[in-house]
């Protein structure tokens, strides 16, 4: 049997070594992120269809024209459990775009599903001399390359909850936090002071109050709404099959679970005659 | 332990095999009927945990390798293709990257086992040896294929750890140009990586056979140390312990699919999403949890000793915690195995437990003010443990009485 001493020991040691390896990612020096409500977050997470449809909309009238995103292909945005559109839809889209290819006669041909999204400069110099020497990053894992910073013992809860939202998280807080410069801060030449940050980046603010225009009228737009799903559809663009995983997640663990019970009926039956 | 079989070939094919090769006796000996004693606790069934995660990140890696490709300018999103393209690929990626932590948390607690109850004392000098052997092969293996996604995180932690061989007097150098197979770690150290990866985990498998037949010899020892003394001690491995380890195998998954499925990068460093860029340094480089107690103490020494300056001394340190192991039969000299039976090693031994998690959690921060005069007291407290206090206990602890068997230890505390 199992002793009790013996069950506390190996928790409190799983835990005390997961402890040590929540090395902060990305520093938000400035402040602690407010975290976001994740409709993908949880065991039973799921995207909101809508939600990285705005958010794509967002990416394709704003960001898409600094950033790329070289992992993201066109028929990805008719995968199953992300954007949901028909592969009609995602044949026309790409048909709206242009891809440079060689083998043509021009050189150049439109997209079809099967394409990456095309880069908006062709060589990171030229990506650098438009943004005033800063190189704007690959928006393809972005949302899995930041992290936010927790105070103990928060990030230690996050090995239970499987909190995994720190790059949405991240990227919210970027975006809802351009201010002014506190008094006493310098920005270098070209930046933009971002509060959560705590210091500045060459990003200019990219969001403003109605900037993008919604079919859905009944949502607000505002910053923190464009920020709230472009966060999103990152996420989605950096784990597009997070909801069939959690799916299968659940199967498997239930699985395990009843495994295991069966298994110590087993083991117990097995053992019912001997003395130990 | 040969002569246990109660093999007899029951028809012609299999009396003709075993005249020639006795594989089937072989098994019935070594997986079913070996003697085991009756009184292992859920500790011992590490082992086999063990066992089953070589076989998967075995399995996990051969399938990763059909779509890696290991060149700087495609590694990176050549892993990024198996997470999103291949069918079923982020499950067996998540598999062999968690399944690596999984795998170090089960030695922990394997290697911990061990010392706690004296496992590696005569007649089991050997099979402790070769335990270290795998410890040391694995932390070689899951270094390099930590290397292989090329983020930001492998090219720098294969940059720091390559470096530190530059320390060693004369050839450190070289050494290091030939680990790396150049100047700075790039194309020609990814493939060596690779390469090496690939070829290591059967390296293991095979001193893992060896670990195994040193097992077989002398036996388990169990949580009294009381040696087997007669059949009435032990229990057959099958059905006992098959079923036993089998049970534990499949609770200790609970946990493995939980982070594969519901949180696979918890684990890891987010910028290790970062493409390698030898231009960029991130602002703390950490290698895996699973290396950091070692990390911890080899930068724990930041100071000159006579004429080793202060990386050098980190690296005799480092390495020199993990060597010290292996002469661990010889420093550790009292009579009794199980530490249940000695007061005043118990103590000491929980302090260490305590002193290694502590190494762990410095290993992860930065290396500057209370955090490096804290890593430097565990340091010390890791190597006095095995030079002076396991040697002095030997001398002057006096050990509770121990059982006179194993029945008897299970009769007289019937729980």
């Amino acid at each position: 049997m199992f002793k009790i001493k013996t069950i506390f020991a190996a928790v409190a040691l799983a835990s005390s070594l997961a402890f040590s390896s929540a090395a902060p990612a990305a520093e938000g020096g400035g402040m602690e992120a407010e975290l976001q409500n994740w409709s993908f977050s949880g065991l039973f997470g799921t995207y909101d269809t809508h939600q990285l449809q705005r958010g794509f909309q967002v990416f394709q009238e704003v960001c898409s024209g600094c950033h790329s995103a070289d992992l993201l292909a066109f028929r990805n945005l008719s995968e199953e459990g992300g954007l949901g559109y028909t592969e009609g839809q995602v044949k026309a889209l790409a048909a709206e775009y242009s891809i440079m290819d060689p083998s043509t006669d021009s050189g150049e041909r439109p997209a079809v599903s099967a394409d990456r999204w095309p880069s908006p400069f062709e060589t990171e110099q030229d990506a650098r001399d438009s943004n005033n020497g800063a190189y704007p990053p690959d928006f393809s894992v972005l949302a899995k390359a930041r992290g936010i910073t927790q105070k103990f013992p928060y990030w230690a809860f996050n090995y239970f909850t499987a909190y995994q939202e720190g790059g949405p998280d991240f990227i919210y807080n970027v975006l809802t936090n351009y201010a002014e410069p506190p008094h006493g801060v310098e920005v270098g030449d070209g930046q933009y002071y971002n509060a959560y940050l705590g210091h500045g980046i060459s990003m200019p603010p990219p969001l403003a109050d109605g900037l993008i225009t919604y079919e859905d009228e009944s949502l607000p737009q505002t910053t923190e709404q464009y920020a709230h799903d472009v966060s999103a559809f990152m996420m989605w663009m950096a784990d597009p099959h997070l909801v069939s995983r959690k799916e299968m997640g659940f199967r498997v663990l239930l699985f395990l679970v009843l495994f295991a019970g069966m298994m110590y009926l087993v083991k117990r039956k097995v053992w019912a005659n001997v003395e130990h | 332990m040969a002569g246990n079989s109660t093999y007899t070939p029951t028809n012609p094919v299999e009396k003709w095999l075993d005249d020639r090769l006795p594989l089937v006796r072989f098994s019935k000996e070594h997986l079913m009927d070996f003697p085991t004693p009756k009184n292992l606790n859920y500790w011992w069934t590490f082992g086999a945990i063990l066992a089953m995660m070589l076989v998967v990140q075995i399995v996990t890696g051969i399938i990763l390798a059909m779509h890696y490709t290991p060149n700087v300018d495609l590694a990176f999103n050549s892993v990024e293709h198996i997470r999103r393209d291949v069918n079923y690929g982020r499950i067996i990626q998540g598999s062999h990257a968690v399944g690596a932590s999984m795998f170090f948390f089960a030695v922990y607690v394997h290697i911990f086992r061990g010392l706690y109850f004296g496992s590696y004392k005569a007649p089991r000098e050997i099979l402790w040896i070769l335990g270290c052997l795998i410890f040391l092969l694995m932390m070689a293996t899951a270094f390099m294929g930590y290397v292989l996604p090329w983020g930001q995180m492998s090219f720098w932690g294969a940059t720091v750890i390559t470096n530190i061989f530059s320390a060693i007097p004369l050839v450190g150098d070289s050494l290091m140009e030939f680990l790396r197979g150049g100047f700075a770690v790039d194309n020609a150290t990814l493939n060596r990586f690779f390469s090496l990866h690939y070829l290591l985990p059967f390296v293991i498998a095979a001193v893992v056979a060896l670990h195994i037949w040193a097992l077989h010899v002398p036996g388990n020892n169990n949580p009294t140390g009381v040696e087997v003394s007669s059949s009435r001690d032990t229990l057959s491995f099958h059905p006992y312990y098959t079923m036993k380890d089998l049970f534990a195998i499949v609770v200790f998954f609970i946990p493995f699919a939980w982070f594969v499925f519901f949180a696979p990068d918890i684990l890891g460093h987010p910028d290790n999403y970062i493409m390698a860029n030898s231009q960029v340094t991130p602002t703390h480089i950490v290698p895996e949890w699973y290396l950091l107690p070692f990390y911890a103490m080899l930068r724990a020494i930041d100071f000159n000793v006579l004429f080793i300056d202060s990386k050098l001394g980190g690296v005799i340190v480092m390495f020199g915690s993990i060597l010290i192991l292996f002469v661990l039969p010889w420093l550790d000299t009292s009579k009794v195995r199980s530490g249940n039976f000695r007061p005043l090693f118990r103590p000491f031994y929980w302090i260490f437990v305590l002193n290694f998690l502590a190494l762990l959690y410095l290993g992860a921060q930065p290396a500057e003010g209370i955090y490096t005069i804290l890593a430097k007291l565990c340091t010390a407290y890791y190597f006095v443990y095995f030079i002076v206090i396991l040697p002095v206990l030997a001398r002057i602890e006096t050990p509770r009485p121990l059982p006179k068997s194993i029945s008897e230890s299970v009769l007289g505390t019937a729980h």
